[in-house]
């Protein structure tokens, strides 16, 4: 990885699969990481969940799709969605410019918080990452 | 005053269109008008909204200046694997318009069209010839129509048996079509890994290989141009299992004439007649993917099935096991005419050649482009041979930028990005069309773009620069989605305005 | 191995000088992967090799083994129908850049391909009223079975609901695309008039659907009540499916996405495309705006060159099988680029009055023939209900006896309905076009006037 000690943020939570969570109380923040945005490419839709929608820690809930690949986005935690960034609808390439702060996805309520604590630290998920593209 | 260059961007035919211009004439009309109120106004409309207005030279020079911007076999070498790209005959578009051919309703009764029901029997009996099946259906439109009459066939026999079972086995290296008519079968796909020879692991296989396993769709030679070898005990692992072996014959050109699907232990297979059998691509389709089957299977075809009775030949719709229609009438026809001519033009000696050379002129290019270019899998190569762009990626030069610049060299690129298996594929099929001449114009190129890759990559990187257009933003095409022209908001109907880039009129 | 072939420019010398550059002694090697006894001994049971001369006489002898009926002596329809074509749309599409290209994956060398089928989109669109149409499909009833699927998509009721005065054929391919999927089919009726009845939709609605499909007009040549249908499909949550065989209707008829159709399918064979006894045609698919994530096929859109200059692209592939695979929103692939060139250099050279008065030609050929033969001895017109150009007629006699006794004096009176329904023996059903004179329209009731 070329990207300096920013592109993982420590304050955040990372999944095997490229999602990141932001937790502030009862509420987590996902976006996709720095790393899944480069790899997929110009962003080009968001297909966003919609708000009220149960998701389920480890299944999918949306996709991000660039000029010629899908990929699916899994749920760091179990809730309920609360809020959509629905500007990505407009301006997907928001998730390619700025994936930690404008360029997040949703918000949902966590219901169990203990779910957050199986995720990876910022210095596990770069290890993951690295592995993964070697 | 702009000068008019030979090849630039067309106008719309919405954009060239001015109120009251006419193409077309229709004779006066010799029976008397409705009365009114024979259709209900309020089923009627006023006018097409933005139906073009032309007179026939306009549309002419419209589609001609279009077809410049084009490239086309017949211009040069179109490489693109697993498509086949071939020569099309210009006497097959002959014979295709003859008039009791091109005429020939399809509601006509039987014995008023028996020339075309013979054509189709004929054909039909040619295929299975040459491909070693019991019966053909042709009435697939394309391949991908294919596949989904062969895994339905797959799972009205398996539902006879008791079981319709629940899995397809698809390869990593398979084409999309086939996870995509599995699943429209109602299967799901397991996908099955190759190995290092880029072919099915026989022993993986075997142990995935259950009840629950329908059939296995199996593309030989498989998309790197690679004859799995272990296919007569690949079917032997289905059938032990009570599964079924489908075999996409998308890559036939590699061993017609040669060796035959029937013998390998296939039960069920399509082929493209418009790639093995010559019949033309047409900018994307028309195709035609008939279907042959071993006996097993022949109740399941699609209705209806042709038959030869005292002489006649017969539409044949009392077929309760069928699978049902894949579409209206008997198929695209049209294509079916073109194939036969084919087949007959070259008969089993040209057939032959046609693998032979086709796998000859692979070869030649294999040879000689590596190890310029990176060889993933060594495994033989039949039809087509996949490279990468390993070697070219330490400069910063990638497959897409490859593929660009053989343009300004005058060449279609391969098919790239595909096999998903390789890295930066570029998948090169030459067929049988193509002169060594041809070939090394080709290879050279290729050879050149690598020193250019090395030399200049900025070069490589911004091509193509000699098309009629350079690389186009496909991001913000998908982003932003324009499916259609509009009329340009706020300006009164009439002369259509020029809009920046296209057509620069000659002003005086 | 003989002499070089005429398609393959690989001569003998060729050949033994490209192996020896490859370092191989015989093609043979080259084929070692396949097992020897896997190789085809001998030669294969065909017929050929044919000179181009013998493959001529030999088509051509073929060709004649059909029955010609004069074309305007033929009042066949029914999913097919005759038109005359213009001789700039064969010129056109025989031109090699257009047929002997593929897909246009490469766009800077592919504008052609790309501009016309965006063209083609737009023009459909236009003909519908509708948001969007793709670049086309095999046909029209595949294009119903996609549709059907589509609507599904969106709406999950896992149940459609047909008219069965849907072209016979259409419902059956919709039958098998349905059938290895858990979604249901319910077919309701027509009325005496011919017209599909929607009070009976309403009740197969019932809980919902994902779709309702209706023709128009309908396989009995009838016009449908659409806007009454929408309202049914709307009330239910259901997509409104409207489907159109006889496109030249649209001349006329205000396009099915202004009554209110949500997706208009159909075949536009009509369109330029030679009858080619039944393929290959094009089936066309329009729709609403939110269906353009759902829709099946290739759809071409418009952008800018690194330069700024217009040009059109292939996009939104994300939907399609060579990405999404096992969960694209179609397997299908290829489409029917060149049939849909046709279609559009058909309705470029006929344009918005020439494809106005050609409808009106053809209703007028259908009204005169329908009141003739409602006149005849013996004939009967089954349907009041107002039509564009076909109608059914209830002979005195069977209907196939009759084609096949007016067969043999050279008249092609129409289709008899007892092929696609029980119980409609003496049913035929008569298309008239701008290519049936008035003279042969005359001949017609006189000789299903002379059955009775």
């Amino acid at each position: 990885m070329t990207e300096g000690n920013g592109s993982y943020p420590a304050d955040l939570k990372y999944t095997r699969e490229h999602e990141w969570v932001a937790v502030q109380g009862k509420v987590g923040t996902i976006g996709i990481t720095q790393y899944a945005q480069s790899e997929l490419g110009d962003i080009v839709y968001v297909e966003l969940p919609k708000i009220g929608t149960q998701v389920v820690a480890g299944e999918r809930f949306g996709t991000v799709e660039s000029v010629k690949a899908v990929s699916e986005l899994y749920a760091p935690a179990s809730g309920e969605v609360i809020e959509v960034n629905a500007a990505l609808s407009d301006t997907p390439e928001t998730l390619n410019q700025d994936p930690y702060a404008e360029g997040w996805i949703v918000k949902i309520t966590i219901a169990n918080p203990d779910e957050i604590g199986t995720l990876l630290s910022a210095a596990d998920y770069r290890k993951h990452v690295e592995d993964e593209a070697n | 005053m702009q000068p008019r260059s030979l090849r630039e961007p067309e106008q719309l035919l919405f954009e060239v269109s001015r109120s009251g211009r006419r193409a077309h004439a229709l004779p006066p009309l010799d029976v008397p008008d409705p009365p009114d109120g024979s259709i209900d106004p309020r089923h009627l409309r006023d006018r097409i909204e933005g139906f073009p207005e032309l007179s026939e030279t306009e549309v002419v020079r419209h589609y001609t200046r279009l077809s410049r911007l084009n490239f086309a076999i017949d211009l040069g070498l179109y490489p693109l694997g697993s498509c086949t790209m071939k020569y099309n005959p210009k006497i097959n578009e002959v014979v295709a318009r003859l008039q009791g051919f091109a005429d020939a309703h399809p509601q006509m009764p039987e014995r008023f069209v028996q020339g075309c029901l013979r054509l189709m029997r004929e054909l039909e009996r040619a295929l299975c010839a040459i491909c070693g099946m019991d019966r053909f259906t042709l009435q697939p439109a394309a391949g991908a129509q294919g596949e989904l009459a062969g895994i339905m066939m797959v799972r009205a026999y398996h539902r006879d048996r008791g079981n319709p079972r629940k899995t397809v086995l698809i390869p990593d290296s398979a084409h999309g079509t086939n996870p995509a008519s599995a699943v429209l079968s109602g299967y799901r796909v397991e996908q099955v890994p190759s190995n290092a020879r880029g072919c099915i692991d026989v022993s993986e296989l075997r142990r995935r290989m259950n009840e629950d396993v329908a059939v296995l769709m199996l593309t030989n030679p498989n998309t790197l141009g690679v004859f799995e070898s272990e296919i007569e005990e690949i079917a032997r692992v289905l059938h032990a299992g009570g599964g079924l072996l489908y075999m996409d014959g998308a890559n036939l050109n590699a061993f017609v004439g040669l060796a035959r699907p029937g013998d390998m232990g296939v039960d069920v297979h399509h082929l493209n007649l418009h790639k093995t059998f010559s019949t033309p691509h047409g900018g994307g389709g028309p195709g035609a993917g008939p279907v042959g089957v071993k006996s097993i299977l022949e109740p399941y075809l699609p209705r209806p099935t042709i038959a030869e009775r005292d002489g006649s030949v017969q539409l044949e719709y009392d077929r309760p096991q069928s699978i049902g229609r894949m579409r209206s009438f008997f198929g695209n026809f049209g294509m079916h005419v073109r194939a036969y001519a084919d087949i007959l033009a070259l008969g089993s000696e040209g057939l032959r050649r046609v693998a032979e050379t086709a796998v000859l002129n692979a070869n030649y290019v294999r040879e000689r482009l590596v190890p310029t270019y990176h060889l993933p899998y060594d495994s033989p190569s039949l039809h087509e041979v996949v490279v990468s762009d390993r070697h070219q990626e330490a400069v910063g030069v990638h497959t897409l930028d490859i593929a660009k610049r053989l343009m300004d060299y005058g060449f279609h690129p391969p098919t790239i990005y595909f096999p998903l298996i390789v890295k930066g594929a570029l998948m090169i099929e030459p067929t049988e069309s193509e002169s060594r001449e041809e070939l090394d114009a080709f290879i050279n190129a290729m050879l050149r773009i690598d020193e250019e890759a090395r030399r200049d990559p900025e070069l490589v990187r911004t091509s193509p620069h000699t098309t009629p257009i350079r690389r186009l933003d496909e991001v913000g095409a998908a982003r932003h989605p324009v499916l259609r022209w509009r009329p340009p908001q706020g300006v009164p109907p009439g002369p259509a305005p020029v809009s920046s880039g296209t057509r620069r009129r000659a002003a005086s | 191995m003989g002499d070089a072939h005429r398609y393959i420019p690989a001569s003998e010398a060729d050949r033994r000088a490209m192996l020896r550059a490859i370092g191989r002694r015989s093609i043979d090697e080259l084929f070692a992967s396949i097992p020897a006894n896997l190789r085809v001994r001998g030669d294969l049971e065909i017929p050929g090799p044919r000179s181009e001369m013998e493959l001529l006489t030999d088509l051509k002898t073929m060709a004649a083994g059909n029955r010609p009926i004069e074309a305007g002596d033929q009042f066949l329809g029914g999913g097919a129908y005759r038109h005359y074509i213009p001789s700039v749309v064969d010129h056109l599409i025989g031109r090699t850049e257009f047929y002997s290209s593929y897909t246009p994956y490469q766009p800077e060398i592919s504008q052609g391909t790309l501009q016309a089928i965006f063209e083609y989109q737009t023009l459909i669109c236009q003909l519908t009223e509708l948001d969007l149409s793709n670049a086309s499909m095999y046909d029209g009833a595949s294009a119903l079975a996609e549709a059907v699927l589509m609507a599904e998509r969106v709406k999950k009721r896992g149940r459609v609901v047909v008219a069965d005065a849907v072209h016979p054929e259409y419902l059956e391919v919709v039958r098998t695309y349905l059938s290895s999927m858990e979604i249901s089919l319910e077919v309701f009726g027509h009325g005496e008039d011919g017209k599909g009845d929607p009070a009976m939709a309403r009740r197969a609605l019932g809980e919902g659907a994902s779709a309702l499909v209706v023709q128009h007009p309908n396989f009995f040549g009838c016009l449908e009540e659409v806007e009454a249908f929408a309202a049914e499909a709307r009330t239910a949550g259901a997509a409104l499916i409207v489907v159109v065989t006889e496109p030249v209707a649209l001349g006329l008829l205000k396009g099915p996405g202004a009554q209110g159709a949500d997706i208009v399918v159909g075949e536009a064979q009509s369109f330029g495309v030679p009858l080619s006894f039944g393929g290959p045609y094009l089936g066309f698919l329009a729709a609403r705006q939110p269906y353009l994530r759902s829709i099946p096929g290739r759809l071409v859109g418009e952008t800018r060159d690194l330069e700024g200059r217009r040009g059109y692209v292939l996009t939104l592939s994300t939907r399609e099988q060579h990405i999404r695979r096992d969960k694209a929103t179609s397997n299908i692939c290829t489409n029917e680029g060149l049939c849909a060139m046709q279609a559009s250099i058909f309705m470029a050279i006929l344009g918005r009055e020439g494809l106005r008065d050609l409808a009106r030609h053809n209703h007028a050929k259908a009204v005169y023939a329908r009141e003739r033969i409602g006149g005849a001895s013996g004939c009967r017109i089954v349907h009041d209900a107002p039509m564009f150009n076909e109608f059914v007629v209830r002979l005195p006699i069977d209907a196939q006896e009759a084609v096949d006794s007016l067969g043999q004096s050279g008249i092609m009176p129409g289709i008899p309905l007892s092929r696609y329904f029980e119980g409609r023996d003496r049913d035929l059903l008569v298309c008239a076009t701008e290519i049936n004179p008035r003279t042969a329209i005359d001949r017609l009731v006189d000789a299903l006037g002379g059955l009775g």
